[in-house]
Formats: C-alpha cells, sequence, structure tokens
C-alpha cells in the first residue's frame, strides 16, 4: 500500500476515462470515482506527505491538518452529489472539466506550499471555465471569456505575491503571512478576487448564472471556499477583512433585491454569505475561524442545493426570470420542498445548517463586543431570508401562475438534492458532528433558547416586511449594472473613443499631408507649363551669375 | 389538477393560507411577548436587555434592505435587459476600423 495518493491526482487520472465511456458505465464511473476520492480523503491522517524537491524549492504537495481536511471532506462529498446531479448530461467535457476543477480545489486546501498551491490555483481557473463555455451560448462565451480573463489576473497577483514573499522571506511554505511589504498584500488581493469580494467580485455573478445548469453547481462550491481555506490559513485576523466582509454581506443583499435572474440572485447571495467567512477570518478568534469553517461547510451544501433547485427550474421550463415563472409548486413539488430547506438553511432557521454555523460567526462579533458588525450581519440575515427563503421561492413555485406546466425534474436531480438536503438538515439537527470535524475545539451551543428566540424573531419580522412589501419586491425585466460595468462598458467605451481619436488624427494629418502635396504638385504643374522656367535667360544675369560663383570659390579658397 | 400526492398535500396547504397566516401572526406574537418578560439572556450590547428588539430590528431591516435598494436601482444600477448586448460601437466614422479615405 502506497502511503500517500494525492485524492487529485485519482481524480484527474480517472477523469482521463471519462470520454471514453458511454451510457451506464459512464454514468457508474462518474458516481464510483468521486465516490472513491472521498473515501481516500475520508481516509486521510493529519500528517506531512509527498514531500519533494525542485531545484532548490522543498516542495510540500501534501499537507493534512484538520483545517484541510474540513474542506476537502465537503469537497468530496458536493462532487459525489454534483456528479449525481449531472448524471443525464452527456457532454463528456463539462464532466471532466469538473473533475479536474475539483482536482484543483483538493490540490489548493492540500498544498503545504505556495508554489503547489499556485499551481492547482492555476489549474482550477483553466478547468473551470469550461462549465460556463459548455453552455454553448453567445453570451456564456462572453462570460466565461470575462471570468478567464479576471482570474488570469489575479493569477498572476498571485505568482508575483509569491516571487515577492520568496525573495524577502526565503520560504515557500504556505503559512499565515507576515503584514509586511508587497508580498502580503498581493497575495491578498489574489485570495480576495477568487473570494469574490467587492470591487473585485463581479466575475462571479457575471459568469455563474450564465453557466451550464450542472456546472454551476460545482463552481458555486469551489472557487470561493478554496478562496476562504486559503485566507483562513494565510490571513487570520487581518483587520481589514472584517468590514471587506459586512461590506460583503449587505452588497449581496442589495444587488439580490434587483435581481430578475434566479440563478444571479443565488450567486449575489454567493457574495453575501462568504461576506460573513471573510468578516470571520478577519476578526480571526478561535470561535470565529471555526464559525468560518463550519459555515463554508454548511454553506456548500445549502448553497448546491438552492442552485439545484433553481436549476432543475431552469432544466425544466427553459426559464430563470422572476418575471416569467410562477405557480410551479404544483408541478415540480418535490423540488419546491427540497429547495426549501435550501432556503431555510441559508436563512439560519432553528433545525437547519445555516442555523449552527452562520450564528457561530455572528457570536463571534457579540462576543468581541464589536456592535456595528453585529447588526449589520444581522441585517444581512435577514436580507438572506427576504431573498432565497421568500422572494425567490414565492415568485417561482407560488405567486401569479405563469402558465407553465413543467413534469417534476429528473430522478438524479432530485437524489442529488435530497442527498444535500439530507446533510443539511442532519447538520442542523445534530451539530455536534460538523463541530468535532473542525480545526479548533468548539464551545457555542446555538440551540439555547436565546439564541432560539432572536433567531425567529428577526426571520419571522423579516417575513411581515416581505409580506407588507410584497408588490415591490418581484423581479423586474430589468438588469443591474455592477462593477463589471467598468470592464464590460467602461473599458471597451474608453478604448473605442481613444481608437477614434488616434483614427480622426491619423486622418487628419494624412489628409493636411497629402493636400500640401498636392498643392506643391500643383504648384509644380503650373511652373512646368506656364513655361517660366523653359524661357532663354538674358546675357546680363548669366555673366552675374558666374561672377558670383567664381567669387564664392575665390572666398572658400577652392581656387 | 396537479401531479401525484405531495402536490396535493401542498395544495391543501395553499388553501389554507389565511388560517396558517393567523396562526404565524399568534406565534410571532408570542415571541415578542416572552421576550418582553424574560430575563436577556446577554448584556453584550444596551439593546439585548430590550424586549422584542430584534423582531422590531429584523422587520426595520427587511424594510430598509427593499427600499435602499430600489432606490439604488431605479436611480443608479437598473439598465434595460439588453444593455451590454450592443457592444459600443465608438462615435468616429470609422469604428470599424475600415482604413480608407474612399
Amino acid at each position: 500500500m502506497l502511503e500517500w495518493i494525492h485524492p487529485s491526482l485519482v481524480l484527474i487520472v480517472g477523469a482521463l476515462l471519462l470520454p471514453f465511456l458511454e451510457g451506464r458505465s459512464r454514468q457508474i464511473w462518474q458516481v464510483a470515482l468521486p465516490g472513491f476520492v472521498l473515501l481516500i480523503i475520508l481516509g486521510l491522517e493529519p500528517g506531512q506527505y509527498g514531500q519533494l524537491t525542485l531545484g532548490t524549492l522543498e516542495l510540500m504537495p501534501g499537507r493534512v491538518d484538520k483545517l484541510s481536511l474540513v474542506f476537502a471532506y465537503v469537497f468530496g462529498l458536493i462532487l459525489v452529489i454534483g456528479n449525481i446531479y449531472a448524471l443525464h448530461v452527456t457532454d463528456w467535457i463539462q464532466h471532466v472539466a469538473a473533475m479536474v476543477y475539483a482536482a484543483g480545489a483538493l490540490g489548493v486546501v492540500f498544498a503545504g506550499d505556495l508554489v503547489t498551491l499556485y499551481v492547482f490555483w492555476e489549474l482550477m481557473v483553466i478547468s473551470s471555465v469550461w462549465l460556463i463555455w459548455q453552455r454553448q451560448s453567445g453570451v456564456s462565451y462572453q462570460a466565461g471569456m470575462r471570468y478567464l480573463l479576471v482570474h488570469a489576473f489575479g493569477g498572476m497577483l498571485l505568482l508575483a505575491g509569491l516571487l515577492a514573499h520568496y525573495q524577502s522571506t526565503g520560504s515557500i511554505a504556505f503559512e499565515a503571512f507576515e503584514p509586511e511589504g508587497w508580498a502580503f498584500y498581493l497575495i491578498l488581493v489574489a485570495f480576495l478576487i477568487n473570494a469574490a469580494v467587492p470591487p473585485l467580485h463581479a466575475w462571479l455573478t457575471d459568469a455563474y448564472p450564465e453557466a451550464t445548469v450542472t456546472g454551476t453547481v460545482f463552481l458555486s462550491a469551489l472557487t470561493t471556499k478554496t478562496a476562504v481555506y486559503t485566507l483562513v490559513r494565510g490571513f487570520p485576523g487581518t483587520e481589514l477583512l472584517i468590514w471587506l466582509g459586512v461590506v460583503m454581506a449587505l452588497w449581496g443583499v442589495v444587488y439580490a433585491v434587483l435581481a430578475n435572474d434566479i440563478r444571479r440572485l443565488l450567486a449575489y447571495h454567493i457574495v453575501s454569505q462568504v461576506g460573513y467567512m471573510v468578516a470571520g477570518v478577519g476578526m480571526g478568534t478561535t470561535l470565529a475561524l471555526s464559525g468560518t469553517a463550519a459555515h463554508a461547510f454548511t454553506h456548500i451544501l445549502y448553497k448546491a442545493l438552492l442552485l439545484m433547485g433553481a436549476g432543475a427550474v431552469l432544466h425544466m421550463t427553459g426559464r430563470s426570470k422572476l418575471t416569467e415563472l410562477g405557480g410551479l409548486y404544483r408541478w415540480m413539488p418535490i423540488t419546491f420542498l427540497l429547495y426549501m430547506v435550501g432556503g431555510l438553511s441559508i436563512s439560519a432557521f432553528p433545525l437547519f445548517s445555516g442555523f449552527v454555523s452562520k450564528t457561530m460567526i455572528v457570536e463571534a462579533a457579540a462576543v468581541d463586543y464589536r456592535a456595528w458588525v453585529y447588526l449589520l450581519l444581522t441585517m444581512a440575515s435577514a436580507g438572506t431570508f427576504l431573498h432565497t427563503g421568500l422572494k425567490l421561492p414565492y415568485f417561482t413555485f407560488l405567486g401569479k401562475d405563469s402558465g407553465l406546466r413543467p413534469k417534476e425534474a429528473p430522478r438524479n436531480m432530485l437524489v442529488a438534492m435530497g442527498i444535500a438536503a439530507a446533510f443539511c438538515f442532519l447538520i442542523g439537527v445534530f451539530p455536534g458532528a460538523l463541530y468535532a470535524i473542525l480545526p479548533n475545539a468548539v464551545d457555542y451551543h446555538a440551540y439555547t433558547a436565546g439564541h432560539l428566540l432572536k433567531e425567529m424573531q428577526l426571520l419571522l419580522f423579516t417575513g411581515l416586511g416581505f409580506f407588507l412589501l410584497l408588490k415591490h419586491v418581484g423581479g423586474e425585466a430589468k438588469i443591474s449594472v455592477d462593477t463589471d460595468w467598468f470592464y464590460r462598458r467602461l473599458g471597451p467605451l474608453v478604448v473605442t473613443r481613444v481608437r477614434d481619436a488616434v483614427v480622426a488624427t491619423d486622418r487628419a494629418a494624412r489628409r493636411e499631408f497629402l493636400s500640401a502635396f498636392h498643392r506643391a504638385r500643383e504648384a509644380a504643374i503650373h511652373a512646368r507649363t506656364s513655361g517660366r522656367l523653359a524661357q532663354s535667360w538674358p546675357t546680363g544675369s548669366m555673366a552675374l551669375w558666374t561672377a558670383l560663383v567664381l567669387a564664392a570659390m575665390v572666398v572658400f579658397g577652392v581656387l | 389538477m396537479s401531479t401525484g400526492r405531495t402536490g396535493r398535500i401542498l395544495e391543501a396547504l395553499v388553501a389554507r393560507r389565511r388560517p396558517l397566516r393567523n396562526a404565524t401572526l399568534v406565534v410571532m406574537a408570542l415571541l415578542v411577548l416572552v421576550d418582553l418578560f424574560k430575563e436577556p439572556a446577554y448584556e453584550r450590547f444596551p439593546w439585548d436587555g430590550i424586549g422584542g428588539f430584534i423582531a422590531f430590528y429584523g422587520f426595520i431591516s427587511c424594510v430598509l434592505i427593499i427600499v435602499v435598494s430600489k432606490a439604488l436601482g431605479y436611480a443608479f444600477l437598473y439598465r434595460r435587459e439588453d444593455y451590454y448586448d450592443d457592444a459600443p460601437q465608438g462615435t468616429g466614422r470609422n469604428a470599424r476600423g475600415d482604413d480608407g479615405d474612399a
């Protein structure tokens, strides 16, 4: 038995078989391979594995500790669930992309050094973009291209950062960074791009709603959460992150009010929820960091569930806009109920997973007496319930009947959603199991009378507000500009303006030159045809010119 | 007219939405009442002693989020759905890049 097999390697090698399999054998392999990888991850013991030397660099591709394991467990789990959800898809490119993408994410969380981290980081970028492109529409191609460019930029910052880090410290070990010098900020910004922290977040809400129905499930689970992992590892207690996190949490909420596309609404709530995690990293206390890890774990499951529900609606109706949906609960009742499990989980309803993880981060703010952070994060919680627990399901499944009569989602989709829903519920009821795998021992009890009373008041009175303002919260057939406006609109506008100015100047200059040339030519022709140059010169002037030339020669000493 | 048993159960619930709503309102009133008379669980913030504060705060948050977001939407952020479809063409006569004077 080998001492260490990197799960990423197994995934990548295994994924190479997929293009050659068809039908049932492809489906079996598609579940068996992630299942096997999950077993490998579950069997990992903390330690350091697979050290190798690259030139003068000591690489450590396999650092296994409790922090990396909690992320690896949920990545493995979501890989199984996502593949069950995608079983009906025959496009092997998506399946291979999803496997390699997950391999990249696992590679990042096990990376003990920055070079390994960088390699897997880039592997994630180049594999994940196919989950967007394979929607095969013009919109998805362009969104994917923007996604690729933003992440290429982020990867560049990471590379520059780790070179600067290596130069100043002589070490490539991936540990908490010292808050000094360029390296700290370059790497931080690279991580913040992947964590979708405003104003660097628009790649997410731009691209995820345009990805394939099944691809979005993987996208929502992996990129932002590996970034949360790297932030926990590299930047715990960086005060700035608290406020970035609070801004994120509210930013997502505001844009979710305006969103009409259900998958874009959910994408904005990824930004919002990751905001809690980023704020947790910023607080940096044991409770906050545990809350961050726990919330990343539960978030992956309930957000996947929500996107699977929205994806099922899109798959069955071909529509994803609130203004075009409504009254689906009769036709897709199981999808509706499973979606609601996700909706109650993300809203932190008691008995559902968000309640035991999100409240940890809010509690961490409270025990640190951070009043504003506490109030604003609580406000974002109200907003989360408002959108994903009320607005989206109300206008999609209830509300005005859209006349759509879809069938219930395919069985493999329902099974995948069912597994995710079961985990959301079980974690909510038995949080001890989740707390046991967290990096630090957790001394936190979610189910106290005080918490229950507060949370139920918050949620139910948010609901009151929603129903009172029901007329004003529905979708509108509009889109809202976000910071991607700068590179989607302003950038091209500036480029075309500059180009037009250059073209105009160039043309004016050429016209000026040509007309000058033209005038000279006209003058020459005129001189020739008028006969002045052809006239014979008088002898007197000839004698004068000869004398002048001779005089000049004498003066300059030629003669 | 719906599909399956689950659908019928949901239909029955939707048909009884009024009594369900009233029950929820009663629960909400009870939550605030309990909070008013119960010893506060925490004394970390000034508002921890005020019964029903979080209920009030949740309601205000919800209204604020909707009002502020919609205001931002109408004032700055909303565009028509095909806003990004037409790439900016520039203003010059030669915006397409053909390069002749003729």
